[in-house]
């Protein structure tokens, strides 16, 4: 027998109050590639950022610093984009 | 005959409705005409028309669009009210459980009307019967006094925070939508009193705390979330005799979970929803002026079912015939299993049981025809499901 | 949003959150995402039911960092009308005084079939809402069918391209006029790789004071059978092939074609033949099949007919 949710813990009606929770659904765990940046070659357009689907590319400062692996699903799309081809997909883990 | 009094009406059903919605002023109204339901529409459009409510009357291209429009509105915080029949409620099938599981308390009038085909345009309980599992309360009137009555009831049994279901409100096509009889309406301030604010609980508007309304939920959650429905719909059940009590001391006018009538000294009693009611209370006078001991009770709701309150006044009779206006083709009629259902919590006691079907398409059934129902019954004529006036 | 540099809209809070489980390469958050960068002012998301609707709400998980509603398939417009009709009668009370917009999301086949009559009410009726097709030219959340959206020639599940048949026999539906036939006053078709493009005209939407539509072409990697990193490639080459112009019109008769569409249009980029795109993906590979070249000739005489009107349309 499947443990079912206690009726009285959810919220009436099938709602979700807590905003953007799916960020607690890790889906970097369907990826088989994973984007590198060379931050050398970088120069900061976000032309990623614009394109990421899952908004998986960090950004601080106006700089990408980073790929958010926890959610990277590895499309590559990002790698694709990048007018400086400072971003290589690779297999496994960095 | 009462003389009236000096605030009495003569107003149609549907009329009555409309007045019933402009003292309390909803935020929203979205409604598709269909008969028998259109004057409801029509004549609140004429209080629109005047600036007499301040209510976003929306008229959409379906009965589908309609509910949607009402699910919507009122998630977002909206008061919210429409009207339908029918096709139309046919075709607002698919949102009626959404707007259930949704727990959003949209006020629904509906002016019965038997569903195609045949085509028809009059009188049955086959449209609201469809919508019984979908976890909608279900008030019905017998008069159009009582259909003013439960508008102005459904919305504070509705929107109570642990109910928040929607509500239908039945009230039989033309019988009495469209028959015009006496009423006492209420002055609007204590109407606007007696349903108060909407309260809406997690409005879509409020930005400041974004909620996330009507998810996909895979079977670990779909469950748990009817079962919230279902405590509702027990919930319902307590404050509507709440809400009955109040009413009474604004109105003077009593209703009951269960309406009887000549129920206590019967030894068969007929169960019966709509107007109909009346119609057999005629039947039963008759009949006891013959020395035959019936009687008749309405239950005042579908859903929730009064269980108790019906299995009260079956206790100790010896038949109950049960009236359904619709039919579920292949069984009994819907309401039958329903009422035996509710016998069955008189511990061993079942009376003799029996079904008619009655009255489907508008087929007109007058008091003779009810007192021969229950002169059937005594005399043994009766089968378990009959087809009053069907010629074989 | 005169300048729309990255850096900026870089700083618009996240509405849509990480986390939603849309196919790698999926190109409707991407969408989703400029579309909701077209307004800084508080926004309220409604959806039809389909692939991103399912996608971003599985209980008890919310992408959205916005409110969000959903009812059922055959009525996003009919949804986001009854938000908005709330606001309108709420607002006129005093109840709220924020400046709220309102958009929803539906894919092509809750735009051009099932939720068409909807739509059309909800855009006669004058509401003041955005209503974005998230069009991937097929009902994929089912599993792949044909819908009014789909393409000739491409094979769906439900036409299937085999022995005796070429895929769909019919030509898409012209959604995007249709919506404009109302003289509502903003429509316009969109590509994802266009972004600035994108939320430019998400923000005439937006701020046109009624009701607007923009039809979003998103590729979609696991229906049109490509790599899902060329997402954003071959949304370019539906542009540069004229297979999806760019182009607004606004309050039903002004069409101008958006800066993408009007270079080729100029003769200042090349306009790409059909079979560049026939070969960017599996969904049309059969007609690669000298078997089918009349089919393909076909297809690339209707392309250009309807090139055609859409610049008399845009008095080119």
């Amino acid at each position: 027998m499947v443990n079912l949710a206690n009726y009285k813990d959810l919220v009436i009606g099938d709602r979700v109050i807590k905003p953007g929770s799916s960020e607690e659904f890790k889906t970097g765990d369907w990826r088989s590639m994973l984007p590198v940046i060379d931050l050398d070659k970088c120069i900061d357009c976000l032309t990623c950022w614009i394109y990421c689907p899952d908004d998986c590319i960090l950004v601080k400062d106006d700089k990408v610093v980073g790929i958010k692996k926890t959610h990277c699903k590895g499309c590559g799309i990002c790698a694709k984009a990048c007018p400086k081809k400072a971003i290589t997909m690779v297999e496994g883990e960095e | 005959m009462t003389p009236a009094k000096h605030s009495d009406i003569a107003i149609n059903g549907d009329c009555a409705v409309a007045l019933a919605w402009r003292q309390i002023d909803p935020d929203v109204c979205a409604a598709y005409p269909i008969t028998p339901q259109t004057i409801i529409v029509e004549k609140f459009a004429e209080y629109i028309a005047n600036g007499e409510v301040k209510t976003e009357f929306v008229c959409v291209e379906s009965e589908h669009s309609a509910l949607t429009l009402c699910v919507t509105a009122c998630s977002a915080g909206a008061r919210t009210f429409t009207a339908t029949a029918s096709q139309g409620m046919a075709y607002m099938w698919e949102v009626l459980p959404i707007a259930a599981s949704m727990r959003v308390p949209i006020i629904m009038a509906v002016a019965n009307r038997a569903v195609s085909g045949p085509i028809n345009i009059n009188n049955d309980h086959g449209d609201v019967m469809s919508a019984r599992d979908t976890g909608w309360m279900s008030l019905f009137a017998e008069n159009v006094q009582q259909a003013y009555d439960l508008s102005i009831i459904a919305p504070r049994i509705a929107e109570h925070h642990e109910v928040q279901l929607p509500c239908l409100m039945n009230l039989d096509g033309f019988i009495l939508t469209h028959a015009i009889e006496r009423m006492t309406p209420l002055d609007t301030h204590a109407v606007k009193k007696f349903v108060g604010e909407f309260k809406p609980l997690y409005p879509l508007l409020d930005v400041e705390h974004p909620v996330s309304h009507n998810l996909m939920d895979g079977p670990l959650f779909y469950f748990p979330h009817k079962y919230q429905t279902v405590k509702a719909m027990d919930k319902a059940l307590e404050v509507t005799k709440q809400v009955f009590k109040e009413f009474q001391q604004i109105s003077g006018r009593e209703y009951n979970l269960v309406e009887e009538y000549m129920c206590d000294d019967a030894s068969c009693i007929a169960i019966v929803l709509g107007s109909s009611f009346g119609t057999m209370k005629e039947a039963v006078d008759q009949l006891r002026r013959e020395g035959m001991h019936v009687g008749v009770a309405m239950p005042r709701l579908y859903r929730p079912w009064p269980i108790s309150d019906l299995a009260k006044v079956m206790k100790g009779k010896k038949s109950v015939i049960v009236m359904d206006r619709h039919l579920s083709i292949g069984s009994y009629g819907p309401m039958f299993p329903e009422v035996v259902a509710a016998a069955l919590e008189n511990e061993g006691e079942m009376p003799k049981m029996y079904n008619y079907i009655y009255g489907l398409g508008g087929a007109d059934t007058m008091v003779s025809d009810f007192v021969s129902v229950y002169k059937d019954v005594k005399e043994g004529k009766a089968k378990r499901i009959n087809y009053l006036g069907v010629r074989e | 949003m005169s300048t729309l540099s990255l850096k900026d809209l870089n700083k618009i809070p996240v509405r849509l959150a990480s986390g939603h489980r849309l196919c790698a390469g999926c190109a409707e958050s991407i969408i989703a995402r400029q579309i909701l960068m077209g307004t800084e002012k508080d926004v309220v998301v409604t959806c039809a039911t389909g692939c991103f609707e399912v996608s971003t709400t599985i209980f008890p998980y919310t992408s959205w960092n916005v409110p969000y509603i959903h009812t059922a398939f055959g009525n996003g417009a009919a949804g986001c009308a009854g938000v908005e009709s709330a606001y309108q009668s709420l607002r006129r009370q005093g109840k709220i005084t924020k400046d709220i917009k309102f958009v929803t999301f539906a894919g092509d086949g809750a735009t051009y079939d099932i939720g068409l009559q909807a739509l059309s009410g909800a855009m006669e009726r004058g509401h003041h809402m955005l209503y974005v097709c998230l069009n991937n030219e097929a009902y994929m959340n089912t599993g792949i069918q044909r819908s009014s959206a789909t393409g000739m020639g491409a094979s769906t599940t439900t036409s299937c391209a085999g022995s005796v048949c070429y895929g769909k026999k019919e030509y898409s539906k012209d959604m995007t006029k249709i919506v404009a036939m109302h003289g509502v006053p903003y429509v316009a078709q969109a590509a994802p790789h266009a972004w600035r493009d994108m939320i430019t005209k998400a923000h005439k939407a937006f701020e046109c004071g009624g009701p607007s539509f923009i039809n979003a072409l998103s590729p979609c990697p696991r229906g049109w059978r490509f790599q899902p990193e060329d997402s954003i490639n071959i949304s370019k080459l539906a542009v540069d092939t004229c297979v999806w112009p760019l182009y607004e019109i606004e309050n039903g008769t002004d069409y101008t074609l958006s800066p993408e569409s009007l270079k080729i249009a100029e003769g200042k980029v090349e306009k790409k033949p059909i079979t560049e795109w026939i070969a960017s993906q599996g969904r049309y590979k059969h007609l690669m099949n000298e078997r089918w070249e009349p089919v393909v000739e076909e297809m690339q005489e209707k392309l250009d007919a309807r090139w055609d009107y859409l610049l008399k349309l845009c008095k080119l």
